[in-house]
């Protein structure tokens, strides 16, 4: 275990840089700092670049069956064959170097530690900066955080353990439960569905497994998976696996944040979600990555009959993020809830969306996309619907809402709409609007600040989303979008 | 100085869009004074109002707005609200998402500057929501959103006590308003006033004069004051329109 591959560097310390113009002074104090202790402290830091030697070696590394092995080998083959999409924004992805990525630093030799004492103070400091232990013993029923590549901290509440709830980090999983992993795994996204997806497939460490026995509800304490990025030019592929077993409910939330350097980090993950009979998951995920960070993540869920499936998916930060959190509809009753915000600021492309597909009768859908687009972002709308000939009775309804902060900012819209089926209801309502001279004047009529009165109304724009957080989220992510707006010309 | 009037308007004119809609309007208002501004639809009543608010989009072209003896035509908006004005809308403004707390809790701490002193607000919003009969529920709606004519009345009447201006405009408080709603809020109208502060009513009824007691009367057609004088202008109006105003010789000032 202890034995570096070959090739193994560790860069030169370098300093991350704090540019205002790119996101507020803020962010670099609060989230935006880098841990300096890391990069010496590393155990294992891979050399930059991918190749077969490079997934063998992670495979190897983590001591993995051979199914796997052969599995992440065949998904490179994959990756490599594959073109770059040729849709959304192909110039940012064109400047993304696959070769200037380190794809797996090891930052601890142990495994995942249930007692942050045991976790070395370098990343223990930065997750009590990011109030990850306080928000644990407030509210939280499990929290796993991630740091580079491996899952450092892991704990359950015992009554959840005692009712039989699985929550691991998926290389445990994969140890402790290799069959229930291997039941599941990639059955929603096979590594062909998209490049990065076949990527992720191949080098995939980390991430989080969640198995929810029957009938167990664990809806009220929430899981909460934290996914840090430290290095510079990281690639993070964390792969997270749900099931909810018949009539089980369970609330999963990840947050994400990374330093501020100059140069551009890689985050793709692959997230599986598979919610059988009567089932409830809500997964909410409040992303608030540095500005240097490609965030292409490939999110699906399928639900069964009855079943309801809602993500909920905040948005913020990143150069280019590509996201559409899709849900398959396939029995009778099943549900879908997908609720977003996207925040594009100067220098990024939030590209968001969502997808859902019908092929079974009485299914229902509900998309709400909520984006905001300041100074030079642009932020878009890509959605996908699809109902199959047969899949009757059902309803769709999708909302888009976009509001442009400055004259230059730019917001787009694609929506696809796929109905083979007569026997459906659906609505569609799109909007694009700016905020106004005279709820500014109004606000502003009453001492409130124009800055503070531009501030109420971003977030009274994404209200409908904040409401669903949990009152901590809630009260952060007003914070987050306090950052986003501070620093530059509305 | 000390006997400056609270709020000056010194040959005031207002364009918007390019328009001359208020043109040379003249008027003090002394503390512990009421006074109404009456006229027609379209005679630039609001657009005065927002002008004085400091509304973009109304640009005072020439003349002067004091407030306690200072001009106020630097000042921004949110300026002259701390400075203490203050304008309720004819049609207030829908800000969804933003609740009745949240956007008053931010326009109180915006004077009070110290979230120490916003320890009694919850307990401060629902007394003065008693007071108007407003339900407690409100609080924790959306701003405007979706609420009826009488509803936003009600609400800005609201603000007026809780923000505790020294000088009010009220834009037309009392239209789109039935009885029992007009003599609640006329009520609010009253007990907020006192010896140390001066409203201006503007309206085109009389209604309202009935409850909130006016201590001069004014009459604006076309952008001009045509006419001022006591509450006696006020019941003339009533019997007889604007129309025999339009023909009287022009009284400017107070
Ligand atoms: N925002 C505006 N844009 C264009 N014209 C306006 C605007 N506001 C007011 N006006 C015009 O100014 C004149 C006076 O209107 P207003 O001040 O609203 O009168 P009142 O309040 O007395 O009914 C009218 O001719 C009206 O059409
Ligand atoms: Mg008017």
């Amino acid at each position: 275990m202890s034995e570096k591959p070959q090739g193994a560097t560790v860069a030169p310390e370098r300093q991350p840089v704090a540019d205002p113009m790119i996101k507020g002074d803020d962010y670099a104090e609060k989230y935006g700092f880098h841990s300096p202790d890391a990069a010496k402290n590393y155990f294992l830091k891979g050399a930059k670049g991918l190749s077969h030697e490079v997934v063998e070696n992670i495979s190897r590394i983590k001591e993995e069956p051979q199914w796997m092995n052969d599995f992440r080998h065949k998904s490179l083959d994959i990756f490599l064959s594959k073109p770059m999409p040729n849709w959304g924004d192909t110039k940012l992805m064109g400047e993304l170097d696959f070769q200037d990525i380190y794809y797996y630093i090891k930052p601890v030799e142990q495994s995942a530690q249930d007692d942050w004492n045991d976790v070395p103070d370098y990343i223990k400091n930065t997750f009590d900066k990011l109030g990850i232990p306080e928000a644990e013993q407030k509210f939280l029923g499990g929290v796993s955080a991630q740091f580079e590549s491996e899952v450092v901290y892991h704990s359950m509440k015992k009554d959840l353990s005692d009712k039989g709830v699985i929550f691991l980090d998926m290389d445990e999983a994969l140890k402790q439960y290799p069959d229930l992993v291997k039941q599941y795994f990639s059955t929603v996204i096979p590594p062909a569905d998209n490049k990065f997806a076949a990527l992720n497939s191949a080098v995939w460490s980390g991430g989080s497994f969640i198995y929810v026995p029957k009938g167990v509800d664990v809806g009220a304490s929430p899981l909460q998976a934290y996914f840090r990025i430290n290095a510079e030019n990281m690639g993070q592929f964390e792969r997270t696996l749900i099931i909810a077993d018949e009539g089980a409910r369970v609330h999963y939330i990840e947050g994400c944040t990374a330093p501020i350097w100059s140069s551009d980090s890689l985050h793709s993950a692959v997230v599986e979600v598979v919610g059988l009979k009567d089932s409830y998951i809500r997964y909410t995920t409040i992303q608030n990555w540095a500005n240097n960070i490609y965030n292409l993540v490939t999110k699906r869920a399928i639900a069964k009959r009855n079943a309801t499936v809602e993500w909920v998916d905040g948005n913020l930060g990143s150069k280019l993020t590509m996201k559409f959190p899709c849900v398959y509809l396939t029995e009778e009753h099943a549900k879908a809830e997908i609720l977003s915000i996207a925040f594009a600021g100067t220098g990024q492309h939030q590209d968001a969306g969502a997808k859902v597909i019908h092929t079974a009768k009485n299914t229902s859908s509900r998309i709400t996309s909520k984006s905001i687009s300041k100074d030079k972002g642009i932020a878009s709308y890509r959605g996908m619907v699809k109902v199959y000939k047969g899949a009757e009775n059902s309803k769709v309804s999708v909302e888009c809402d976009a509001l442009l902060i400055g004259s230059e900012a730019r917001s787009d819209t694609y929506p696809t709409m796929e109905i083979h089926e007569d026997n459906v209801k659906i609505e569609h309502e799109a909007r694009v609007s700016k905020v106004s001279e005279e709820q500014l004047f109004y606000l502003t009529s009453r001492g409130i600040s124009e800055d503070e009165a531009r501030l109420l109304i971003v977030n009274g724009f994404i209200e409908p989303f904040t409401k669903e957080l949990p009152m901590e989220y809630a009260v952060e992510l007003n914070r987050l979008i306090e950052l986003e707006m501070t620093g530059s010309v509305g | 100085m000390s006997n400056t009037a609270l709020l000056q308007i010194k040959d005031v004119h207002v364009e918007v869009e390019g328009k001359e809609v208020v043109k040379g309007v003249t008027l003090d208002i002394g503390k512990g004074e009421v006074h109404a501004l009456m006229g027609k639809n379209g005679s630039g009543k609001s657009s005065l109002s927002n002008a004085i608010m400091g509304h973009p989009s109304y640009a005072i072209t020439s003349g002067d707005v004091l407030l306690d003896g200072k001009s106020i035509l630097e000042m921004a908006p949110d300026e002259r609200s701390i400075a203490g004005l203050f304008l309720a809308f004819q049609y207030p403004q829908a800000v969804p998402g933003v609740t009745v707390a949240n956007f008053l809790r931010s326009a109180l701490l915006a004077r009070r500057g110290d979230e120490k002193l916003m320890r009694t607000f919850r307990k401060e919003l629902y007394a003065a929501m008693d007071a108007l009969e407003v339900d407690h529920e409100f609080a924790g709606r959306y701003l405007n959103d979706g609420f009826s004519g009488g509803e936003k009345k009600r609400i800005e009447i609201l603000q007026l006590s809780l923000l505790q201006p020294k000088l009010a405009l009220l834009d037309e408080t009392d239209s789109g308003l039935d009885i029992d709603a007009l003599k609640t809020v006329s009520e609010g109208i009253n007990r907020y006033s006192s010896d140390e502060n001066g409203i201006l009513l503007v309206t085109h009824y009389q209604r309202i004069l009935d409850y909130v007691k006016p201590t001069k009367v004014h009459v604006m057609i076309a952008g001009k004051i045509v006419k001022s004088g006591g509450p006696e202008i006020a019941l003339e109006l009533e019997k007889s329109g604007y129309e025999t105003f339009q023909s009287t010789p022009v009284t400017v000032g107070a």
